[in-house]
């Protein structure tokens, strides 16, 4: 992915830019909704970039999105965006429409009989925001995807670490608008290694971002006579952040470019996405302290807006299975593979499908 | 303010270098059955068999992508990426020929005079010529500007007199040449940079002197390098005379992101997979995940900096901070190991497992410290960012 060159993610960027500022971001968590936010990335089809074009999409790719999402992340932007995204994906995958307005993805213990949804989902990201929900239903050997209106749900507002709404909800005998059935073999782990992608590749643009923003402050903030980044102990601090986020954008990247390769989440994919979701730990953990700690007491303080990018980092790693549950996850397929298939499955990525 | 400084393309693998990558396969199982190798941990500086290295000459393995009219055999980067990445996951004996396949032979073949070039080239491809590199000396360190050697201007060439520090291989058998830098004007304190020089010595000399150093595992790897009035005929100069801090740049550039950079303790954890496999408690599946999630990393890094180099640009900042992230990752990997592996691979001297941690761990403090140390490489890091 060479979002350098991507023009969806230039024109993503630059509505980010004139829209999510701080003080959007700010009141978006006091509770107002980020209308012209939303508007202009209604207005630039931004939500329809995974919508397939015979289904009014904007003719977009896969990577396209991932594009788009990573610039999200990079801006914190405190709109559903992803979850649109993900909703939209998730409906195709059952060859359901979609449609333009905001949506989230719901994972729980939930059934459905006679057609009404039943059960309850947690954490489910800006719930309170979406006009449809879309889940999975799973059920003695069935699976469905299936949406619903969020306004016939029962909504019990949470919100993850970075304030950004991941709410309860409970569906009892709700109707169902869509429900359809997706390739076989398609089930929750899929949707959940999707959900663990997008955060991957969200974390890898604010992780951009806050790189950034710790250059620019180390260069502009003067402390004994002379601009901080000029000492050598920090410029060590920040060249290893460097390192962090390049090698996260590099595996984040891997993994979209996998699921972009693939018709949907394959077993490759799957491995590509471990990998990056584990990645994230250190990413998130060296990265989000190096910055915290050039931007000093300022950095700690709300006014600033850099815990709009670190508050996320920390919630999005836990998001989707935690970086240390796809670490497990990964070293029991890599015990499967045993000793002489290791480097044999490590080169595979690059030798040809 | 969303910006991408970082850029590592996929690389997908063209079908001859997967084809080749089949090959070199079955020629190292074949090996390693029949004895013709026992896999080494950091086996490209410290798995010295000139043997081993003729008969990678001899399958076409090296001087790959140099360029046929002078001996090579004209194939892609990405076909000698396999080649090397291969050789190194196995733990093979690769150090003979390692530098002069890495870094002289595409020097001598751009810069030395072309009866120099025709002479040596198509004998480091046959695997029976091998290259060290003198660039170091006592008190040099990290900061080569402040080099000391010299070579003084006689009659028909130079006078060489000084001592050349961490040559890798100097000693070993078939290491003819070492590439040495020298210099040629007397030190500008305002511009140390200038009046350096390269030349290409041959080894065997009159006053030169190889002593071997053991490293703290015992092993002679490196050598300390004495030159005593050595004459080196003009023809054995490369390059332009005062030319040789940007060869030495360039040639420093070329070391730095490829896969011996965070594959060289790789064999350890392969051989601990066989031990691992029967007992696969949380903590070993975390291990095991966090290491693979990296070496996928890394290689990517470092598979699209090989991309970038093959187009044509010199991604500089990305080639620093990968060699700086994967030699961290060598120790690493040996140290997450420890923690999963049971108490008599740890303090045991017999076998191949116990062997291959007891190199690693022994070896591994080389990995940030040899091509340029990790503060220099953040420092060349801070510079690219724009803060230093």
């Amino acid at each position: 992915m060479t979002d350098s060159d991507n023009i969806i993610f230039d024109t993503a960027s630059r509505i980010f830019d004139d829209l999510s500022t701080a003080e959007v971001i700010n009141e978006a968590e006091a509770g107002t909704w980020p209308d012209a936010l939303w508007q202009a990335i209604t207005e630039s089809g931004l939500n329809l970039t995974w919508v397939p074009e015979d289904n009014g999409g904007i003719g977009a790719t896969m990577l396209d999105g991932f594009a788009v999402l990573k610039a999200a992340g990079g801006a914190a932007v405190p709109v559903p965006l992803a979850e649109t995204l993900f909703a939209g994906w998730l409906l195709a995958q059952a060859g359901l429409q979609v449609s333009a307005e905001t949506a989230t993805v719901a994972s729980g213990e939930l059934s459905l009989v006679d057609g009404k949804l039943n059960g309850s989902a947690q954490g489910v990201p800006y719930a309170r925001n979406a006009r449809q929900i879309v889940a999975l239903v799973e059920t003695a050997g069935k699976v469905q995807v299936v949406q619903v209106a969020t306004e016939l749900c029962e909504i019990t507002a949470q919100t993850n670490l970075a304030g950004e709404p991941a709410d309860n909800v409970s569906f009892s005998a709700v109707a169902v608008e869509q429900v359809g059935t997706p390739v076989e073999g398609f089930n929750g782990e899929n949707v959940e290694a999707m959900g663990a992608l997008i955060r991957c590749v969200q974390a890898a643009g604010a992780l951009s971002t806050a790189l950034e923003l710790t250059i620019e402050y180390s260069m502009e903030r003067v402390q004994f006579g002379r601009a901080i980044g000029k000492f050598q102990a920090l410029q060590h601090s920040i060249a290893a952040f460097a390192g962090e986020v390049a090698a996260m954008n590099a595996a984040a990247d891997a993994a979209a470019e996998a699921v972009a390769r693939a018709p949907s989440i394959d077993h490759e994919a799957w491995i590509e996405i471990a990998a990056a979701k584990t990645r994230l730990e250190e990413a998130v953990n060296n990265g989000a302290a190096v910055a915290h700690q050039v931007h000093g007491a300022m950095g700690f303080t709300y006014e600033h807006s850099l815990h709009h990018l670190t508050r996320r980092l920390w919630s999005w790693r836990d998001e989707y299975g935690s970086d240390v549950v796809w670490a497990r996850r990964l070293g029991e397929e890599v015990l499967n593979w045993g000793a002489d298939e290791l480097w044999p499955r490590i080169t595979a990525v690059t030798d040809g499908r | 303010m969303s910006v991408t400084r970082f850029r590592f393309p996929f690389v997908e693998m063209p079908a001859e270098a997967t084809q080749l990558r089949q090959e070199v396969r079955e020629f190292l199982a074949e090996e390693r059955a029949n004895g013709g190798y026992t896999p080494m941990a950091d086996c490209w500086a410290g798995g010295l068999s000139a043997e081993f290295s003729h008969k990678l000459g001899q399958r076409g393995w090296l001087g790959m992508t140099w360029d046929k009219q002078y001996g090579g055999h004209g194939r892609s980067f990405l076909e000698r990426y396999v080649v090397t990445e291969e050789m190194l996951a196995a733990g093979a004996p690769v150090m003979a020929h390692w530098i002069a396949d890495r870094q002289s032979g595409p020097q001598i073949i751009k810069n030395a005079a072309p009866e120099v070039r025709d002479a040596i080239i198509p004998r480091i491809v046959a695997g029976e010529c091998f290259c060290a590199i003198g660039m170091s000396e006592p008190g040099t360190g990290s900061d080569l500007a402040s080099v000391s050697t010299r070579a003084e201007k006689v009659e028909g060439g130079w006078k060489v007199n000084g001592t050349k520090l961490w040559s890798t291989g100097a000693h070993g058998p078939g290491c003819d040449y070492m590439i040495t830098l020298l210099r040629t004007s007397p030190l500008d304190t305002s511009a140390r940079h200038k009046g350096l020089s390269q030349f290409l010595i041959p080894l065997k000399s009159e006053g030169v002197d190889v002593r071997g150093i053991a490293d703290i595992g015992g092993q002679v790897h490196f050598n300390e390098t004495n030159f005593e009035d050595v004459f080196v005929p003009d023809s054995h100069v490369l390059g332009e005379v005062g030319g040789g801090w940007n060869m030495v740049v360039g040639e420093l550039a070329l070391e730095r992101s490829g896969p011996e950079r965070f594959l060289s303790t790789f064999i350890v954890l392969q051989e601990a997979m066989r031990l691992l496999v029967n007992n696969p408690t949380d903590q070993t599946k975390e291990v095991l995940g966090q290491v693979v999630a990296k070496i996928k990393t890394l290689r990517r890094m470092s598979l699209g900096i090989a991309g970038l180099l093959q187009e044509g640009s010199s991604p500089e900042m990305e080639a620093a901070l990968v060699k700086d992230m994967s030699t961290n990752f060598e120790r690493e990997l040996l140290e997450k190991l420890r923690r999963i592996l049971p108490q008599n691979v740890l303090y045991s001297s017999a076998g191949l497992l116990p062997t291959l941690l007891r190199e690693g761990v022994l070896r591994v403090p080389s990995s940030t410290l040899r091509g340029g140390t990790n503060e220099v490489l953040k420092g060349m890091i801070a510079r690219q960012l724009g803060i230093r």
